[in-house]
């Protein structure tokens, strides 16, 4: 390949039919499995993503029906104890690391070029590197449980129940391994998103112009590059404990069990608010469609996300006020877990006062993010009454917890995730969905989760543990259980109804043109489906509402029609971090094999590992480096290297 | 779009380079490792109450990690020294400073080795002694990484690659080796400085 010109003029000018053509050409996936394997493309990537988590999340879910059933009633004996603790490990991993932030992450990786006017993420060969490894850790995750050996110790796992001495066997070391490749996968994932906000906004984005989902998908990816090491190391260690005979968790040995909650907390609690953030964000910029006017507040909703999840590294001891930690501890994270309902109240009046002030259009999206509002108020409110030392004392491991984390983690992830669906599928398909079946699909969840969920809260009053297999009659547990397997089985037709408007929408929707909803961001001046161009001239904004300047009439206007055309190669416009001015033609990477490859030589090391086989694992270390190197390997064509080498 | 300027570089221009942004968040996510690591020697350094095993057998010797020390520190002035080089287009130094800094990231490694075969401790003999083998085997670990950088650097070098405009790899290379050995200086302290100063069992 010949090298790169140091610099250009680039040529400015309107969409023309040629220009399309030539811009197709080069930036079109490669035709069949090969391309399939091979794609970079960030929209491809981010509907594998939610693909994948829904699958995942279908899963969990049917997990918990079924341990669901065996709680229905008090001495039922449906499943052994074995298999329940196997069932609500998996559900709780599979929902908290295989569905909640892959999710989001698909949504942000498909939506975030668009939204920001790019023709793609800043790094996409790692994009589709984020992609394999966290599909393969779902494997590694999901292998023993398939063969009978699933983790059982919970999804957090604690020592001394997880130590090799308790739980013999493949099951932890399977869970331990396959989370360090998770974690992988999400850190690469959060580095390419800050990249992304760092250098491939459009001119004029500066950063009090971007979407609040930016916000909240940035903040997340900070939050986790600074968390994530903790958990990874936390389940190294583990494995290490567990089969080189190290004493970090082994209390006999002077180790210290608490090590690991604390370890696993510091990351599990960003970890929450990095599920949530980005799903607030879909809110804050979807709802205002729906209510025909910008949100109220954007400055105080961006700074409430950031001072969220910047308390949120604060605030991990909560999840151990039982322990006997000292009370000057208790102290401090009780009062930062308590101060962290001021920013979350600001996003609630804000999108309150949105509603409130705006005139509301009744669609099913509405209906999920205005419902979310409902939801997180409750699971706020649980959450700030646990935050209370005496009260989690008396609440905590009882279902009043399981209660909490299901009104946040459903109400704040998965309501506003099926609403962002119906919001954004038009734009992902160029098809409208069922509003008829999204009105059932609403209300059967909406009333299904409720009826579920909600009596969890008494049952947790009235004293039942979590992760009991079943309980005796007598103890006024029967009728409440009854009542949340109905409702949570009412919950799972809710989703049911879900999936076949999807199917349906997907053959029979009505065209949706660019912008069905007149909706105001960037996203919206592509087709639907977008081209795998996204952009034919790179857009220049001058508002946060570029589709909505002329009617709320403010100054200067955004100029979508023509632009820079960049047309030499597959090529990007990068730009200044805080205010967005052009300063770089960048030149992107198109089809490639190698990061699958690095994807399989990593679970190839993961085995190794989980087999306690040096031969396989160095073997995996050595793909590894040579995938790297051939990866890194300087290239003139992406004017990596001088201009004749 | 008047605001465009005249002329835009094209690819990776110096260091604006989307992998030199990623090799920084990088830096901080394994500095982030390095610090939970390090929080968990201090955290079970502090709870340990059986006299004499943290550290295991007394402090360790102070000297010869001193001397490895320096001779880290000395590799990343000369990776710097080769950084300044190439942004003047000066190829030798380049090949020169890169190829001098896996040296002495060779000789630091050995110095680890032989520092390892004379503990009197194994891997599983205490929880010192895992945090010991466990931290410094990592930090190693990182060491040979940013070795294999730095060998790769100066074979592409050698290829007359780079000049003064392209040599962003150069620049993402040398980051990441300047925060291995920067973040040898907390595992340093931690290991070696913070017994003397009294935390031990």
């Amino acid at each position: 390949m010949t090298g790169t010109e140091y610099q250009r003029h680039p040529t400015v000018a309107a969409e023309t039919p040629a220009l399309t053509e030539r811009l197709r050409r080069l930036w079109e996936t490669a035709p069949g499995f090969y391309g399939w394997l091979a794609t970079v493309d960030h929209k491809k990537i981010g509907i594998r993503y939610i693909v994948t988590a829904f699958v995942f999340l279908i899963t969990g879910g049917i997990e918990a029906l079924v341990f669901r059933l065996q709680l229905t009633w008090s001495n039922l004996h449906l499943l052994t104890p074995e298999q329940y603790d196997q069932l609500f490990t998996m559900h709780g991993m599979t929902m908290i690391f295989l569905y909640a932030g892959p999710v989001l992450s698909g949504f942000s990786n498909y939506l975030w070029p668009l939204l920001l006017g790019s023709r793609d993420m800043a790094l996409p060969r790692l994009n589709a590197l984020s992609y394999w490894i966290y599909l393969f850790a779902g494997v590694v995750l999901y292998s023993g449980f398939v063969v009978g050996f699933g983790p059982d110790a919970g999804w957090f796992n604690y020592v001394p129940l997880a130590a090799r001495a308790y739980n013999d066997g493949p099951n932890i070391d399977l869970y331990a391994l396959g989370m360090i490749l998770l974690g992988i996968s999400t850190t690469v994932g959060a580095i390419n998103f800050i990249v992304t906000f760092l250098r491939m906004r459009c001119p004029g984005m500066s950063v009090n112009r971007v979407p609040i989902l930016v916000w909240g998908t940035l903040t997340a990816s900070a939050a986790n590059i600074f968390a994530i090491p903790a958990v990874s190391l936390a389940f190294l260690l583990l494995w290490m404990d567990r089969n080189l005979g190290t004493h970090f968790f082994d209390v006999g040995a002077g180790g210290s069990a608490l090590l690991w909650q604390h370890l696993f907390w510091m990351f599990g609690h960003p970890w929450v608010y990095a599920i949530v953030l980005p799903a607030m964000g879909m809110v804050s910029d979807g709802l205002p469609v729906f209510c025909r006017r910008p949100l109220v507040g954007y400055s105080v909703v961006a700074l409430a996300t950031v001072a969220t999840m910047v308390l949120g590294f604060g605030v991990w001891v909560h999840h151990m006020f039982a322990t006997g930690l000292p009370g000057i501890s208790l102290s401090f994270f009780s009062a930062a877990s308590i101060v962290i309902a001021l920013p979350s109240a600001v996003g609630v009046f804000a999108w309150l006062a949105t509603i409130w002030t705006g005139r509301p259009v009744f669609t099913t999206p509405f209906l999920f993010f205005a419902s979310f509002i409902i939801l997180f108020t409750i699971g706020g409110v649980s959450g700030y009454m646990t935050g209370s030392v005496p009260v989690d004392w008396q609440l905590t491991d009882t279902y009043f917890v399981v209660a909490h984390l299901h009104y946040v983690l459903i109400g704040i992830n998965v309501f506003p995730v099926v609403g962002a669906v119906y919001f954004w599928f038009p734009k992902f398909f160029g098809r409208m969905m069922n509003e008829r079946l999204g009105r059932w699909n609403f209300w059967t969840m909406f009333l299904g989760f409720n009826l579920g969920f909600f009596p969890m809260h008494i049952s947790g009053l009235l004293g039942m543990p979590r992760r009991i297999y079943t309980y005796n009659e007598g103890m006024g547990w029967d009728w409440v259980n009854l009542v949340t397997t109905a409702g949570s089985f009412l919950f799972a037709a809710g989703v049911l109804i879900f999936l076949y408007n999807v199917f349906v929408s997907l053959k029979r929707g009505a065209p949706a043109g660019n912008n069905p909803w007149d909706a105001p961001t960037l996203e919206w001046a592509t087709s639907s489906p977008p081209p795998p161009y996204n952009f034919a001239v790179i857009p220049a904004v001058a508002s946060r509402h570029p589709l909505w300047e002329d009617r709320l009439g403010e100054g200067e206007r955004s100029v979508i029609s023509s632009g820079p055309v960049l047309e030499q190669g597959r090529e990007a416009l990068g730009t200044t971090p805080l205010d967005a001015v052009a300063n770089i033609i960048l030149k992107m990477p198109g089809d490639t094999l190698v990061p699958l490859g690095l994807a399989l030589a990593m679970t190839l090391l993961t085995i190794g590992l989980a087999l306690v086989n040096w031969l396989v694992a160095a073997l995996g270390v050595a793909l590894v480096a040579a995938a790297i190197m051939i990866w890194l390997w300087p290239r003139a064509g992406l004017g990596e290297t001088v201009e004749d080498p | 779009m008047s605001d465009l300027p005249q002329e835009l570089p094209v690819g990776a221009m110096d260091t604006r380079a989307s992998g030199w942004w990623a090799m920084i968040f990088t830096v901080f996510t394994e500095a982030s490792l390095f610090a939970y690591l390090l929080f968990s020697y201090y955290y079970l350094a502090v709870q340990s109450h059986a006299p004499g095993t943290f550290p295991e057998g007394g402090p360790p010797p102070l000297l010869i990690a001193a001397v490895n020390t320096a001779i880290l520190l000395t590799s990343s002035v000369a990776v710097g020294w080769a950084q300044l080089g190439i942004e003047h287009n000066k190829k030798w130094r380049l090949v020169a400073g890169l190829g001098a800094g896996a040296v002495l990231g060779v000789i630091f490694l050995a110095i680890q080795c032989f520092e390892w075969s004379g503990q009197s401790f194994g891997l599983s003999s205490t929880p010192y002694s895992s945090l010991y083998y466990v931290i410094t085997g990592f930090h190693m670990a990182h060491v040979v990484v940013g070795v294999l950088m730095l060998l790769a650097l100066t074979f592409w070098s050698g290829q007359g690659y780079f000049n003064s405009c392209r040599f962003a790899h150069i620049h993402i290379g040398a980051l990441y080796w300047h925060f291995v050995d920067a973040v040898w200086l907390a595992v340093f302290f931690t290991f070696y400085i913070t017994p003397l100063l009294g935390l031990k069992a």
